[in-house]
């Protein structure tokens, strides 16, 4: 998909449209520069996310990166704020199962995503907008990709519905 | 001074304080809290204007559970004094700290998006008739998401919800429930989030109105206060509402419903909102006598006198709150009763928080069951 670029992100010049709904999307995209928070723990993912920077590996600038202990630390307040605030979509990565930093860490965070997920659906929030992913430290490639994979689903299914609240007071995430 | 809070005084007569102290005497916070003092609010309200009474963060450990209003030789209305506080105090940028790290509130701020399209009917079993159009409604309220945020503790709020609509199902009625309900927007208010309440508010009028229904039947006694007193005094609405409990009473005099044998004895815990806010004591008595074989065994305090579950509003939950919750689930238990009988979903959640703690005493452990579920399990069938 050609919309990933900003200056090429004029619908008309996609020449294979087929039907009008895929115009309305594309349409509905233009010029869109998806918000993405990602919670990153300390020992795995947020290194990995380090790493990608040394290597120089390129990812998408709309990934903000909330650094947390321990992916088990992210509970729905966390992934149901971001949205609240105007996130269009949130990923949590964490350790590994096996060389979790605080060995339980990460299940406990595949667990309690499970019960996240379902409040997000129950709101009507589409399921591709909240992921869950294992990167290790490692793995700077894997959060490269990642990142990249995340931000081009949330880009085709264009901004998230929700407004956001005037008592959401925090300072909302902003791409220039 | 401020003139909402002045106004606010002048309304709840908060200025005939003659500071004897009854409030904090009788406050369920103040008798493990000791800073916190409902009669040292009043005072700094009326002595001192508002700026020190709105950083105070105090205002937000009130339950608003109306017992001091019930006690104050004054008959000062200590919780919309509190109410109008925190309004004001949230547009200086004060706030409470929040349960669960704000979730609860996150969940209903997302849901003042007017586009958003929950997925939230799926508790409605084949069983169940319900519709979209008619004259009376069902008002579910949150249950369906505090399901899935209290999933670890094992509550089932829903089934509060089920019971209800197999009642009115009983008395051939098929209530209309709403795809895209709100939350009521209790729990934003009374926090002080004016805005986002009234979002709630005119979304749910809305889809009310489209509905048809002229009659609104809650289980959920926030959603009722909020339909009953809040949506009227704020948006003008005439929708002819009532609890879940008044139906069934009712219908029990006018010997619609016909209910079989059940051995058990049990207690009831009187919601702040049903009970004092609204004054709702008789009907959930009446629907539990009339159980044939149900022994009703009433706790020290009830009715007017209950304590309420500890928490409020998704705010303040502490210590304190905990304590409340053990003494009131002590107090229960105290009473010989199998069966604790809730008729409000937070109390379910509360107080099932407060037994799943490893370190609860067995004096403090007893099975609960919501008055609807009950009444529902105990109707004849056919
Ligand atoms: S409303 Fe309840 S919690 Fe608040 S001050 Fe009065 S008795 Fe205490
Ligand atoms: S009970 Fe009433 S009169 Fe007495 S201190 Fe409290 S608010 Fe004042
Ligand atoms: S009592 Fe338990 S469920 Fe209720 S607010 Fe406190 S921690 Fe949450």
């Amino acid at each position: 998909m050609r919309q990933g670029d900003k200056k090429s992100g004029d619908s008309t010049i996609m020449p294979n449209s087929k039907n009008t709904v895929t115009q309305q999307s594309r349409d509905k995209t233009t010029g869109f520069e998806p918000k993405i928070v990602a919670f990153c723990c300390n020992w795995c993912s947020y290194p990995a996310a380090d790493g990608a920077g040394v290597a120089r590996l390129q990812y998408p600038t709309n990934i903000k990166i909330v650094r947390v202990m321990c992916g088990g630390r992210v509970t729905p307040s966390f992934v149901l704020k971001a949205f609240e605030l105007g996130a269009d979509g949130v990923l949590v990565a964490t350790c590994h199962f096996e060389d979790c930093h605080y060995m339980f860490g990460a299940r406990k965070a595949a667990d309690v995503h499970k019960i996240t997920e379902r409040l997000t659906a129950m709101l009507g929030i589409e399921k591709e907008r909240l992921k869950l992913d294992w990167i290790s430290s490692a793995e700077a490639s894997k959060f490269a990709r990642v990142a990249k994979e995340f931000t081009e689903t949330i880009r085709k299914l264009g901004p998230s519905a929700i407004k956001k609240s005037p008592y959401a007071t925090d300072e909302i995430i902003e791409n220039e | 001074m401020n003139s909402k809070i002045a106004k606010a005084i002048r309304d709840s007569k908060a200025y005939l304080c003659m500071e004897c102290g009854k409030c904090t005497g009788t406050c369920p916070v103040s008798r493990y809290n000791h800073g916190y003092s409902p009669r040292i609010l009043v005072n700094k309200a009326i002595r001192s204007g508002n700026h020190d009474l709105l950083k105070d963060k105090n205002i937000w450990a009130c339950l608003t559970c109306k017992l001091c209003d019930e006690r104050c030789p004054a008959a000062i209305e200590y919780i919309d004094l509190t109410l109008t506080t925190r309004l004001e105090a949230k547009k200086i940028g004060e706030g409470a700290l929040c349960s669960h790290g704000g979730a609860a509130q996150s969940l209903m701020r997302i849901m003042t998006t007017p586009e958003l399209e929950q997925k939230r009917l799926d508790w409605i079993d084949n069983d169940l008739k319900t519709t979209q159009q008619g004259d009376v409604l069902y008002f579910v309220g949150c249950m369906p998401y505090f399901d899935i945020l209290f999933s670890d503790i094992k509550v089932n709020t829903l089934q509060a919800a089920r019971a209800s609509v197999k009642i009115l199902n009983k008395l051939g009625i098929t209530p209309v429930v709403l795809p895209q309900e709100r939350c009521c927007g209790h729990d934003l208010l009374w926090s002080g989030d004016m805005e986002n309440f009234e979002k709630l508010a005119r979304h749910n009028i809305e889809e009310i109105t489209k509905s048809g229904a002229k009659r609104i039947v809650f289980s959920c006694p926030e959603g009722y206060r909020t339909f009953k007193i809040d949506y009227p005094r704020y948006f003008g609405t005439h929708f002819r509402v009532e609890h879940i409990t008044e139906t069934i009473a009712r219908a029990i005099s006018n010997g619609e419903l016909k209910m079989k044998n059940l051995e058990k004895v049990v207690t009831f815990q009187d919601p702040c909102r049903l009970g004092r806010h609204l004054r709702i004591y008789d009907e959930p008595r009446k629907a539990i006598t009339s159980v044939p074989g149900l022994q009703l065994n009433e706790m020290a305090r009830s009715r007017q006198r209950a304590i309420c579950c500890g928490v409020s509003a998704w705010m303040s939950c502490s210590t304190y709150s905990k304590s409340i919750q053990r003494a009131r689930l002590t107090e229960a238990k105290e009473t010989g009763a199998d069966l604790f009988v809730l008729s409000c979903p937070k109390c379910e959640i509360h107080f099932q928080c407060a037994m799943s703690d490893e370190k609860a005493g067995n004096d403090t452990r007893i099975e609960t069951i919501q008055l609807v579920t009950l009444i529902a399990d105990a109707l004849e069938d056919g």
